[in-house]
């Protein structure tokens, strides 16, 4: 359902860059590709730090599982505070969503991903103590997979969104 | 065999590190033809899309409907970003 959501705004905003290229490639100049790719690689290290907390699981080593959850939240966080700083600097420079249709799709876009992001960080919080009450073992892999899906799928979005509104020339 | 999929997991992670330098990093130098190096990166970031879903999400050894329809999600995104930056003039 989501990805669908973002599959709609992805080609809205292709739609859009079509008719004003240039302003969308102006807009493009003023991101810090360097933040974006920091991004990504922390979401990334993030997934994989789930990845590693459901093989865990899986495997038994219930000790490991909070650890790994820990690590991936840790990277969520990194990821929000990242975005804050890029936000501050946007609105310190008098960008907002209503500057022009990129910063519009910039914010929108970011934007929505943000929130999900934020909701994968409370649910690795509940998560994390779940794992250190022994929620999750062998046989007890439903809570922890489902969730692993939601935030992977985050990351997935961020893997198209990057290059779409940061290095798309 | 779990030590080989933390292994499988662990190596994904990396290639994924390492596309990431590539495109942020490599491909957006004006060294690089702009509208192939554009859809170089749009290519690179579908391949690591399907790695995400086959490998952190598992898909690979999910049901094959399921499975058809991620894969025609990443088909249609990369199909019409491509598609929709080929019909766009090049800025400036």
């Amino acid at each position: 359902m989501d990805m669908l959501f973002f599959f709609i705004l992805f080609m809205l905003f292709m739609t859009g860059r079509r008719e004003a290229p240039g302003l969308y490639e102006a807009g493009r100049l003023t991101l810090d590709p360097d933040f974006g790719g920091l991004n990504t690689l922390i979401l990334l290290t993030s997934s994989w730090s789930f990845v590693m907390a459901v093989e865990a699981a899986r495997s038994n080593r219930l000790e490991r599982i909070s650890r790994w959850l820990i690590a991936s939240g840790l990277c969520g966080v990194a990821f929000g505070i990242s975005k804050a700083f890029e936000y501050g600097a946007k609105f310190a420079a008098g960008l907002t969503p209503a500057t022009n249709d990129f910063y519009m799709y910039y914010f929108v876009l970011t934007g929505f991903h943000m929130l999900h992001v934020m909701g994968g960080c409370v649910m690795l919080l509940i998560f994390w103590r779940m794992a250190r009450r022994e929620a999750f073992g062998p046989g007890r892999m439903t809570v922890i997979e489902c969730g692993g899906i939601y935030w992977h799928m985050v990351d997935l979005l961020w893997i198209v969104l990057f290059p779409l509104l940061y290095l798309m020339r | 065999m779990n030590e080989l999929f933390r292994q499988t997991a662990s190596k994904v992670w990396l290639l994924l590190m390492a596309a990431t330098f590539v495109t942020t990093w490599m491909l957006t130098k004006d060294a690089f033809p702009l509208r192939i190096a554009t859809i170089a990166i749009v290519l690179i970031a579908a391949i690591k899309v399907r790695l995400v879903l086959l490998h952190f999400m598992e898909l690979r050894h999910a049901p094959l409907p399921l499975r058809l329809v991620f894969e025609a999600w990443v088909i249609a995104v990369t199909g019409a970003l491509i598609a929709l930056y080929w019909l766009t003039p090049a800025a400036g």
